[in-house]
């Protein structure tokens, strides 16, 4: 393997040769950030607006209010959490099985298969994407607990939303090491006839709790 | 201005109604116009073909004969077509640099700085959008692939028309869409090229206009073959073909075989 | 040959073939050459062109992919100078790409992945088979992917008894159906949605009897088909959209959720990657999360991107292998005038604005590659002779559109030339006779005055003419007029005119 290493590496230096392309400095005149604030109003309403577009189902709620709503959100059934989840946002869940998942102790596949829910938190939110990036931190569990289970509830504060793309890249640059999953509404496809279909093999309901 | 008139080779010899407008147009706006008869073709066939060493000496003959544009002697020079502009402006310099003839590059590309197509001179340099013209007909205009992508001429032939007195243009769906003719992409792909062709056929007659307009005479060529065999009706002409028509001498859509020549 | 029920994939290409026998579902087999298969442009394109059902599919479906993309580039402000950086930072990857491949190595290897390289297709399923196997699986799952479309994994797994499980629907639809991908964002592009039913009925075991041809049914067929696959399966294979060299992360851009469950679940995972791939940090993907999707599906952000670096202990696979593929790929860079091909991300925007591609679809371009990228990197990647790089008018609605701004009409030309070049070296009577022709149309428009006595010869077409047209010519001539006419040559050319008139002045 080690040949196929050499031969490669030399047929690249062999093909550049003398006409290496310029290495030239890339110029960044794209936007490095949005003229407005993360978590300022007009970013907010340009989020809802793509997660709306996107079918994701949006709820704007205050701290205090966190725990009822998520309590409306799950009816009677089972939800898995990640180890760090905020116990206090699950204070008002009645007739649920709450099952904890952790790298440590995760759960197989079949189980997950087996659980209605998912509740999350977020690490950064982008307005002008409709998008919701996890990055697999304790309050956001192992990438698999966000997949299978049907319902996905994600708990996103106002504070975390930023509104372009570079400015959330900027923040994950910080631990470009996680493992991530950027969610911008529920699964889908369009491959019969472009005609889209939500819901295909990631959670089929996109919760997402903005919380102020 | 003194402006040298390119007319391309297919204009020359099979559509010279298209040159003897410009000429006619440019005089009437009070411009001196010179035809440098040592012309033929920019070479656009050639190298779009691939015959890049074929290609050679019929650029060379073209920036020969239009050099003088780069030194002064004439102000600018003119092409009826944005396929022969766009082949002045983006490959007559990469034929001659590959032939390894580095000065006649660099006056390549001096000569193609002066160069425009017509409604650039006329919009651009001339600073003109109404050059009197009258044409009361129904027109529909469309934009030839080169024209719009490659040289970005966008509506400065539609202002064009719009200023002409008594016209009245009618928009065309999927204008942009390309009609299929591709140079020798007509023959080596006729199928391909022939559906294209339909489409673009169906969507001028959609319009119900009496007269189809672009600024390229290949494609006119291709789009009115196609008209005229669907017996339709339409008749097309160049863009300069209308500008120059005038209530004192007013240009017919219906003889214009006649008129023409 | 048609591939008929139940039997196994022919391993010789044939373009679509029209006239399919009865029973079988349309597909065109599996090729031995997945970048060279089926009839010459012109003949594949005829037939596709016959085939009314297949144009309104794509008709409809580039319509409304174009007018999807067109709404969501048009509200970003700064979409240009998102292309110069897209377009800069590709090239700086290939004026740099031995030392990023070296980092990208070093820091996939220093988070407990295995880097492997493979030189041609062959090499590469041998490398990805081998790894399989020693998994004592015989079942794979697999997100969409480009790269093993081109080196034909599947068939070569198949060859040492390991099933490769297509996830990503419209891949799913093509394997069903012993069919090839037609388009590389929506393989199944060519089918519509009755025609997807009745594969799904004949070929997916488990498919609801009473199955109709809603979307939504059918999208969830496949769903409850594929999820016992997901949670059983042990090993996955992917592509990778991006891979940055400063981290040794890897991206994987989707819609569905069949990727998550791909690099998620299973215990190993297998990325068969193109050397092209990498960006050199990872800040460079603001600039390609925000290009890529609003190319390739029209949406602000496609639904999901998953990112990885190596093993993560404790979340997803625990064995990751990362294969690094040449297959031509440096005889593309070797060619100054065409490298720019390795920019694209494949997003597929040049497809779906392509008159060509709109009209014969993927098929006709006998390569995994189709469309306007297809024209210039399948010949490219083969070095072979090919007539891909004239299925273009040149109309430069690819290179509007493409976000890394690769110029194809520009390196169309220059391919040309290598095939008027190879041409040259074998020619056949269509070579000889376009030769001749430019020779002497060369000689002819070298001279004003050569010029002038030829612009001449078209007024001898006069005495044929009739009304002011011409309707029939002979060959070759009988290929402009098969379609259209010709309207009759002037009386006098303008060379001639503008002689008479200096001499009345
Ligand atoms: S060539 Fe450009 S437009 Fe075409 S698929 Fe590649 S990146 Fe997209």
């Amino acid at each position: 393997m080690s040949d196929a290493r050499t031969e490669m590496l030399s047929r690249i230096r062999t093909a550049l040769g003398t006409s290496t392309p310029e290495a030239t400095s890339v110029p960044r005149e794209y936007r490095a950030a949005g003229e407005h604030a993360a978590g300022s109003a007009e970013v907010l309403e340009v989020l809802v607006d793509r997660l709306v577009d996107y079918k994701a189902h949006v709820h704007q709620v205050a701290a205090a209010d966190l725990p009822g709503l998520l309590a409306e959100l799950l009816g009677p059934g089972s939800v898995v959490v990640p180890p760090g989840i905020d116990a206090a946002w699950l204070a008002g869940l009645a007739e649920v099985e709450v099952r904890t998942d952790s790298r440590e102790a995760p759960l197989s596949a079949v189980e997950l298969d087996g659980i209605d829910a998912v509740v999350t938190a977020a690490r950064v939110a982008v307005a002008e994407t409709g998008t919701i990036v996890l990055d697999g931190e304790p309050d956001q569990g192992r990438r698999a607990i966000s997949l299978v289970p049907d319902v996905h509830v994600c708990v996103v504060r106002t504070d975390q939303v930023v509104q372009t793309v570079p400015e959330a890249v900027r923040l994950l640059d910080a631990d470009p090491g996680r493992p991530l999953t950027w969610i911008s509404g529920p699964s889908a496809t369009s491959d019969i006839e472009l005609d889209r279909v939500e819901g295909v093999h990631g959670p089929r309901t996109l919760h997402v709790a903005l919380v102020s | 201005m003194r402006i040298a008139l390119a007319a391309t080779c297919i204009a020359d010899a099979m559509f010279p109604q298209a040159p003897k407008a410009v000429v006619t147009l440019l005089e009437r706006l009070g411009h001196e116009v010179v035809f440098p008869a040592a012309q033929a073709c920019c070479g656009q066939m050639h190298v779009n073909t691939g015959y890049l060493a074929d290609a050679v000496p019929v650029v060379r003959n073209h920036v020969r004969t239009f050099a003088p544009v780069a030194d002064g002697e004439w102000d600018a020079v003119v092409v009826p077509s944005g396929s022969c502009t766009g082949s002045i402006r983006h490959q007559q310099k990469m034929v001659l640099e590959r032939a390894g003839l580095g000065a006649e590059a660099r006056t390549a590309t001096a000569v193609s700085e002066r160069t425009y197509e017509l409604s650039e001179l006329l919009v651009d340099v001339l600073g003109v959008t109404d050059v009197g013209a009258w044409f009361p007909h129904r027109v529909t205009y469309h934009p030839t692939c080169h024209s719009l992508r490659m040289l970005g001429v966008g509506d400065k032939p539609e202002r064009l028309l719009r200023a002409v007195e008594g016209l009245e243009l009618v928009p065309l769906e999927q204008a942009e869409g390309c009609c299929g003719f591709g140079g020798t992409f007509s023959l080596k792909n006729a199928d391909t090229s022939a559906a294209m062709l339909d489409d673009k056929v169906a969507n001028v007659v959609g319009t119900g206009a009496e007269v189809l307009t672009a600024g390229d005479w290949s494609c006119l060529m291709h789009i009115g073959g196609g008209l005229s065999r669907g017996g339709t009706g339409v008749r097309p002409m160049h863009l300069a073909e209308i500008l120059v028509s005038t209530r004192e001498a007013p240009v017919v859509p219906a003889d214009r075989q006649e008129v023409a020549r | 040959m048609s591939t008929f029920l139940g039997m196994p994939a022919t391993r010789t290409g044939r373009g679509p073939s029209p006239d399919a026998a009865p029973g079988t579902l349309g597909g065109v087999g599996r090729p031995e050459d997945p970048l060279h298969w089926g009839a010459s442009f012109p003949d594949a394109a005829k037939a596709a062109l016959e085939n009314d059902q297949l144009r309104r599919n794509l008709g409809n479906a580039t319509a409304t992919i174009r007018s999807k993309r067109a709404r969501v580039v048009g509200e970003v402000p700064d979409w240009e100078a998102l292309r110069d950086a897209g377009s800069a930072i590709k090239g700086d990857v290939l004026a740099r790409l031995p030392e990023l491949l070296e980092e990208l190595e070093r820091n996939v290897t220093a988070r407990g992945g295995v880097v492997h390289w493979a030189r041609d297709a062959a090499e590469a399923n041998r490398i990805v088979a081998d790894l399989v196997r020693a998994k004592e699986t015989d079942e794979v799952v697999k997100v969409k992917s480009m790269a093993t479309q081109e080196i034909g994994l599947n068939e070569a797994l198949a060859e040492e008894g390991i099933a490769a499980v297509e996830t990503d629907l419209a891949e799913l639809i093509v394997q069903l159906a012993d069919d090839m991908p037609s388009h590389i964002l929506v393989p199944a592009i060519h089918r519509n949605r009755t025609e997807i039913r009745d594969i799904f009925l004949e070929r997916m075991g488990d498919a609801p009897p009473d199955l109709t041809d809603v979307p939504r049914e059918l999208a969830m067929a496949a769903r409850a088909h594929l999820r016992r696959k997901f949670l059983s399966a042990k090993v996955a294979i992917s592509g990778a959209n991006f891979a940055v060299a400063d981290t040794g992360t890897l991206a994987v851009v989707e819609s569905e959720g069949n990727g998550r469950m791909c690099l998620t679940l299973p215990e190993t995972l297998i990325t068969v990657m193109g050397i092209e791939k990498l960006v050199p940090t990872y800040r460079d993907l603001e600039v390609f999360l925000q290009l890529l999707p609003r190319s390739s599906t029209g949406e602000r952000m496609n639904p999901y991107t998953s990112m990885w670096t190596g093993v993560t202990p404790g979340d997803g696979p625990q064995e990751f292998h990362l294969v690094l593929l040449d297959n031509g790929r440096t005889k593309v860079l070797a060619d100054e005038a065409g490298r720019s091909a390795l920019h694209c991300i494949r997003c597929s925007a040049c497809l779906n604005v392509c008159p060509v591609y709109e009209r014969v679809g993927g098929h006709a371009y006998g390569s995994v590659y189709p469309g306007p990228i297809g024209a210039i990197l399948t010949p490219q990647l083969t070095g072979e002779k090919s007539d891909l790089p004239y299925a273009s008018t040149l109309c430069g609605a690819c290179y509007e559109v493409c976000p890394v701004k690769i110029d194809i009409p520009s390196i169309l030309v220059e391919l040309r030339a290598r095939e008027v070049e190879l041409g040259g070296a074998s020619p056949d009577a269509a070579d000889r006779v376009w030769k001749a022709a430019m020779k002497a149309a060369s000689f002819a428009m070298a001279d004003g005055a050569r010029f002038r006595r030829a612009a001449r010869v078209p007024r001898a077409l006069r005495a044929i003419s009739r009304h002011g047209v011409i309707k029939r010519l002979p060959f070759p001539g009988s290929l402009w007029t098969r379609s259209r006419d010709l309207p009759e040559p002037p009386k006098q050319t303008f060379h001639d005119w503008w002689a008479e008139r200096e001499d009345e002045r």
